[in-house]
């Protein structure tokens, strides 16, 4: 199925309103209406992990290299990563800095 | 005395069901009515009210606790909408039998598929044949008035039926707006406490929700809907007694610069109020335009209804539910039924407007006014139209 | 009639400022409504918020579309939201910010009066959190007379109790602090 336009004709509605591209949420960035977002000090990263269990939007992944990032088409910045952080190796900054 | 307050509608219509002092509550909550039973839990845990609140797993067991507490003689009251009113449809027909005052609340809200909690009475329509008293607020004053009118109509000896009342969810039930708040003293010079017909009590040994054969069932229907025929009057007086008590006067039919208008509409719920602005606007021009705004839903207001359609040569009746496969939205259907056999009636149209929460700005009215001015003689299926649907 | 627009994002109260809006022209006996925009939200999302205030009965009762108002309780959401969309061009933008015109004209077409308001810095002297809806409450009442300053105080004692008399000080500093850095064309 193509992409269909938003918002559709009565015609175009899919019958039942079913939705044929899978993981079309992903189309919707939670992480545009950001304030703050995670920067990670690598010096610091004991590579625990922690940042990437705690994140409630799961956006937050593993390099090759063992050292974390989140994703900011959906981070949200919420900062909780920054706040379970252990060796205190993320810190929030303001998006327009 | 009361005085005029402030406050989110919703909230309200709980002060509203607070001051009516119900014995038990039973109440799950959905969107958009969700303050209406967490208001009232907080009434109930402050002590502002003696009143047994039972929290539900369901709207299912919501109405089913209500039925039952009923039996018992007590003053029950629950709030719903939408799936939770449909989630507790196999139970209010048999409130309605079994005869007892249950009071609802219902925040109007889209039936789903797809999933939509915002407002339109889709939720209230699938209720029509259940044996309930309706009724339509169109704003927060209505609510507040309702609410408290409902619990005497039902209790009535000569009615003895459950009443829903209906405000728009969030159009109404989210909004903060002025409200004349009658105080405890005036609501208990208005409505007595209970005295029910009957009550489930050990000492008197007696059974309620039985089984009806072909035998009894025919004449068990017949006396129901003479009960919800003869409920009609007592709204009447309740809304008499209402006037003279609290000065605001409420009539099944309500009508809006209908003097010497030739075309109307007819609405239900808050869009009239809306509506009002654009008959306003359309006097202005000189459009012979008037409003007609159902309150009184169950018993259908037929004689009022046909009095104040008299002499129009056009009616939009505007909907905000679709029969599917049916002969146009419910309330349109219902009202070209009402005026089929009168000897003069207006010319029909059928708009079918604001579903799902779709605004409904001044602009649509005068449009839809207008294209009923000029409407000719339709049958019913060529007659509705789904409103603005995109094409 | 006049018509209001809160922007804000969920969590920071937009709702709690049109109600104490609302509240404060009911108690003038004025005629008011306030909502919010219908629907689920969650925090930092950004929302918006009603009111309109009128000296006789409102009836309409459909969305605003062309607000006469529009305030803006966080700054973030300029140029993330055309916060002056539908906005007269004879109304007012009310900003939460510390930038200069130049700095908001980057991301606003609005040829008309635009005030700003360091609601933000108020707020954390005045209330110890940087949550401003009572802040530019006190600035809307200000630019546009809705109600008065005054009028206020008793839906703000009702609402926030113990915490009250701060929330008053911020609105009083941002009524008196508030300043209209383009006056626009009429």
């Amino acid at each position: 199925m193509t992409a269909k336009k938003w918002p559709e004709t009565w015609q175009e509605v899919n019958p039942g309103c079913m939705v044929f591209r899978p993981g079309s949420a992903s189309e919707y960035h939670t992480g545009s209406w950001r304030a703050k977002r995670p920067i990670w000090e690598n010096e610091k990263c004991i590579k625990c992990g922690v940042c990437y269990i705690y994140c409630p939007e799961g956006c937050v992944t593993e390099g090759a290299d063992g050292f974390f990032e989140a994703n900011l088409d959906y981070c949200k910045g919420c900062g909780i990563c920054a706040h379970e952080c252990w060796p205190a190796a993320i810190k929030m900054v303001n998006e327009e800095d | 005395m009361g005085k005029r307050i402030g406050m989110e509608i919703a909230l309200a219509a709980a002060e509203a069901a607070a001051l009516c002092r119900p014995d038990v509550i039973a109440a799950y909550p959905i969107t958009p009515n969700t303050h209406i039973p967490e208001h009232l839990s907080d009434i109930v845990a402050e002590g502002r009210l003696d009143a047994e609140y039972i929290c539900v797993e369901s709207e299912h067991s919501a109405i089913s606790a209500c039925c039952g507490a009923s039996g018992t003689g007590a003053r029950t009251f629950t709030a719903t909408s939408s799936q939770g009113l449909l989630y507790m449809q196999e139970v209010l027909p048999i409130v309605s039998a079994m005869r007892l005052p249950v009071i609802m609340a219902i925040g109007n809200r889209a039936v789903s598929g797809p999933i939509n909690i915002w407002n339109d009475h889709s939720d209230i329509m699938y209720q029509r044949d259940t044996g309930w008293v309706s009724l339509f607020a169109a704003n927060g004053q209505e609510t507040v008035d309702m609410m408290i009118q409902a619990f005497k109509i039902g209790e009535h000896r000569d009615v003895m039926l459950p009443v829903n009342i209906n405000l728009d969810g969030f159009q109404l039930t989210h909004v903060v707006e002025p409200i004349f708040m009658p105080d405890q003293e005036e609501v208990d010079r208005f409505l007595p406490p209970y005295k029910p017909y009957a009550q489930l009590h050990p000492d008197k040994p007696m059974s309620m929700g039985t089984l009806g054969l072909p035998e009894i069932f025919n004449e068990a229907m017949r006396a129901k809907n003479e009960a919800i025929l003869q409920s009609k009057k007592v709204v009447l007086d309740v809304w008499k007694e209402w006037e003279k008590q609290f000065g605001r006067k409420y009539e099944p039919v309500e009508s809006y610069k209908t003097e010497g208008a030739e075309t109307l509409l007819l609405t239900m719920g808050s869009m009239g109020e809306t509506a009002e602005i654009a008959v306003d606007e359309l006097r202005k021009d000189g459009v012979p335009v008037g409003l007609v705004k159902l309150k009184l839903w169950r018993p259908f207001p037929f004689e009022e209804l046909r009095k104040v359609v008299k002499g129009a040569k056009s009616l939009a009746v505007m909907d905000r539910a679709v029969s599917f496969g049916g002969p146009g939205g419910p309330v349109f259907a219902e009202i070209r039924s009402a005026l089929y056999d009168e000897p003069k009636k207006p010319r029909t149209l059928n708009f079918i407007i604001g579903l799902g929460g779709r605004d409904m700005v001044v602009e649509d009215f005068i449009k839809m006014a207008k294209k009923t001015a000029s409407t000719k003689k339709l049958r019913p299926e060529d007659a509705y139209e789904i409103y603005g649907a995109r094409e | 009639m006049l018509e209001i627009r809160w922007h804000g994002r969920g969590g920071q109260g937009a709702v709690t400022s049109v109600e104490l809006l609302a509240l404060s022209a009911i108690e003038e006996g004025k005629y008011a409504q306030g909502f919010p925009s219908f629907g689920p939200e969650r925090r930092g999302a950004p929302v918006t918020a009603f009111n309109r205030v009128d000296d006789k009965q409102i009836k309409i009762r459909s969305g605003i579309y062309h607000p006469d108002v529009v305030v803006v309780l966080d700054e973030s959401l300029v140029g993330l939201v055309n916060v002056a969309e539908g906005l007269k061009p004879t109304g007012i933008l009310i900003v939460n910010t510390t930038k200069t015109l130049e700095q908001l004209k980057k991301h606003i077409r609005f040829e008309g009066r635009i005030a700003t308001c360091d609601a933000t810095g108020i707020a954390w002297k005045e209330l110890g959190v940087p949550i401003t809806n009572t802040t530019m409450l006190g600035a809307l009442v200000k630019l546009t007379g809705a109600v008065k300053l005054e009028s206020l105080d008793s839906p703000i004692k009702e609402r926030f109790g113990r915490i009250a008399p701060k929330n008053q000080a911020a609105a009083k500093r941002a009524f008196e602090e508030v300043k209209i850095i383009n006056e626009g064309s009429k």
